[in-house]
């Protein structure tokens, strides 16, 4: 446990000191800032003509109209960054052979996977941290659920932790970090598009391969629904992304 | 303290390490000698639990390497060929990191920190980031992460490698001063480095063990004597007399022959050439001379090639500074 934490710590302050922390956490506040400030606006402006014209429905909540939406977005947000926060994990250390140093220290391979892997969620944390920080503004002016919100943010969370697991596997595979980016980027791009065969297909198949898309399991928590299957779905993919990295640890033993 | 069993190493297709044993008592200095590509890195990576043995067994302060890696790391310090460094750390952060993962107790680190920092002379750079250091420095940061949890075992993979004459001398005093209270393992391709810090070297070549003995023995091996190998059909107690009454002629020594023949290993001084005495006393007693060749140059050409390439190194390197000044 203690060796973990060292080893994030580490970690941690391997992102900030090469600056990819900075440049993740600055593209997401200020993609998400516009993001949020398009939602209130079109939120405003429609409620605004709801009240001029009769016949048009009034909004219904914040939760719908805003929080709802932005949590998708967000989904798709951490998506595109995500590789820019795995992609050094493992492969920066083989580049530089400090991979060498970690390997021939008492540590057990798994404690050096979930120490980088702690780092890349505390990194994530404070990412989501950020778009925390604008949602709270809204409860300064209306009275959204905050229950589906933590639900909806519970639900960023494991989805974020299943991205890093796989994004850690992938890291191991090469010693170029380019490399290790673009794979993940094409993982995590092929993950999401996965459940579009529905639109086309009914059969068995069709549905196996649907229910392996990443962010359908998603929706129900963005909409503050909490289900089991689908926090099941993410804990698997969690513990595959784990098992993978420290099958990929071993076999770097023999392969080197 | 370090026991190696025909430890073999094969990757794809090469062998990297064939069969090699030896054994190094505590507190000693070993020297691992051997061309480039010789599997002394390899040796060293078995040794420190970096890579698994195809075949053989290895141990270190008791410990297999495949059975109890993690107590086998505990008990060693390892400087691999380029130092492991987080260029974004600064030195005192990088030694309280890495000993940290090496079980130094938090209460002990500072001081730890304190005493491999004095030892490895980095006093003056210890709240520099190691990405601004020299690469003296660098390499005696990477020492000194070798030494943060005071291992009793030290191994140490080209630790000369690219420093200038004076870094290398202020290395090999450090190394020879932490002998004793440290067993050592250091590999190198320079000849004269194990002849001034080591007392005991292994020569591979190809993964072959090829020597074990002092620096001084094979020396004197090497430079003192020439074997030559003879195969002679004759009453064997008068060949060996005749033999040993030759002029430059140190010792005789009967080995197994084939069949109804004899011969004899005839050790020799160095600046006598024998060989054709030898094949006309042989001739003129009138017995049958069925071979006749010098023995034990494997090892001299081992010798030969690692002081050759060196001064090839030297050479090739003086002639592009020449070239670039010109």
């Amino acid at each position: 446990m203690k060796n973990i934490w060292v080893l994030a710590q580490r970690e941690l302050k391997g992102y900030f000191a090469s600056s990819i922390a900075y440049i993740v956490l600055a593209m997401f506040a200020v993609i998400f800032g516009y993001f949020f400030y398009s939602a209130t606006a079109i939120f405003v402006d429609y409620s605004m003509r709801s009240m001029m014209q009769r016949g048009m429905a009034p909004p219904v909540n914040l939760n719908d109209f805003i929080i709802r939406p932005l949590l998708m977005n967000v989904s798709v947000i951490v998506l595109f960054l995500m590789p820019m926060i795995t992609m050094r994990l493992f492969a920066e250390e083989k580049r530089s052979g400090t991979i060498e140093l970690l390997m021939t220290s008492p540590l057990r391979d798994i404690e050096i996977i979930l120490g980088k892997w702690l780092a890349a969620m505390l990194l994530y944390l404070c990412l989501l941290g950020i778009s925390a920080l604008n949602i709270l503004v809204l409860f300064l002016h209306g009275r959204p659920d905050w229950r589906a919100l933590l639900v909806g943010y519970l639900g960023l969370l494991l989805l974020g932790a299943a991205f890093l697991g796989l994004g850690s596997f992938v890291s191991t595979l090469t010693k170029n970090q380019i490399v290790a980016a673009s794979l993940t980027f094409g993982v995590f791009l092929m993950l999401w598009v996965l459940d579009w065969v529905t639109s086309y297909s009914t059969t068995t198949l069709g549905k196996v391969v649907a229910y392996l898309s990443i962010t359908t399991h998603f929706e129900p928590f963005a909409k503050g629904v909490l289900e089991l299957k689908d926090a099941i779905y993410y804990l698997s993919v969690i513990f595959l992304g784990i098992f993978l990295t420290a099958r990929s640890m071993e076999s770097l033993r023999w392969r080197a | 303290m370090i026991k190696v069993e025909g430890l073999t190493k094969r990757y794809d297709r090469t062998t990297a390490v064939d069969h090699i044993s030896f054994e190094v008592q505590k507190g000693q200095i070993v020297g691992f000698l051997g061309p480039n590509g010789a599997g002394k890195t390899t040796t060293m990576r078995v040794l420190t639990c970096f890579l698994p043995p195809t075949e053989g067994k290895a141990s270190v302060a008791g410990y297999d390497v495949q059975e109890h890696p993690l107590d086998v790391k505990r008990h060693i310090g390892y400087l691999p060929e380029s130092p492991p460094l987080y260029p974004e750390m600064e030195v005192d952060e990088y030694l309280a990191f890495t000993g940290r993962i090496k079980g130094v107790s938090s209460g002990g680190i500072r001081r730890r920190v304190d005493d491999v920092t004095e030892r490895c002379a980095l006093g003056d750079v210890r709240k520099k980031l190691i990405s601004k250091l020299s690469r003296g420095y660098r390499q005696r940061v990477g020492l000194a992460q070798a030494l943060i949890h005071n291992p009793d075992v030290l191994i140490l993979d080209e630790p000369t490698a690219g420093l200038d004459p004076k870094q290398i001398i202020e290395t090999r005093k450090l190394i020879h001063d932490l002998s004793g209270e440290h067993t050592i393992i250091l590999s190198t391709h320079i000849l004269p480095e194990v002849s001034t810090t080591c007392q005991l070297v292994i020569i591979i070549n190809q993964g072959k063990l090829e020597a074990i003995d002092t620096p001084e023995n094979l020396t004197a091996r090497l430079q003192g004597h020439e074997t030559i190998f003879v195969e002679v059909e004759g009453p064997a107690d008068q060949v060996a007399a005749r033999l040993q009454g030759l002029a430059g002629v140190t010792r005789v020594t009967r080995k197994d022959g084939q069949a109804g023949r004899n011969s004899w290993e005839i050790e020799t001084a160095k600046d006598h050439n024998i060989r054709s005495l030898l094949a006309h006393a042989v001739v003129t007693s009138g017995w049958g001379l069925h071979e006749l060749r010098p023995v034990g140059l494997s090892l001299e050409e081992i010798f030969l090639k690692l002081t050759t390439s060196d001064k090839a190194a030297e050479a090739a390197a003086e002639k592009q500074a020449s070239g670039g000044t010109s």
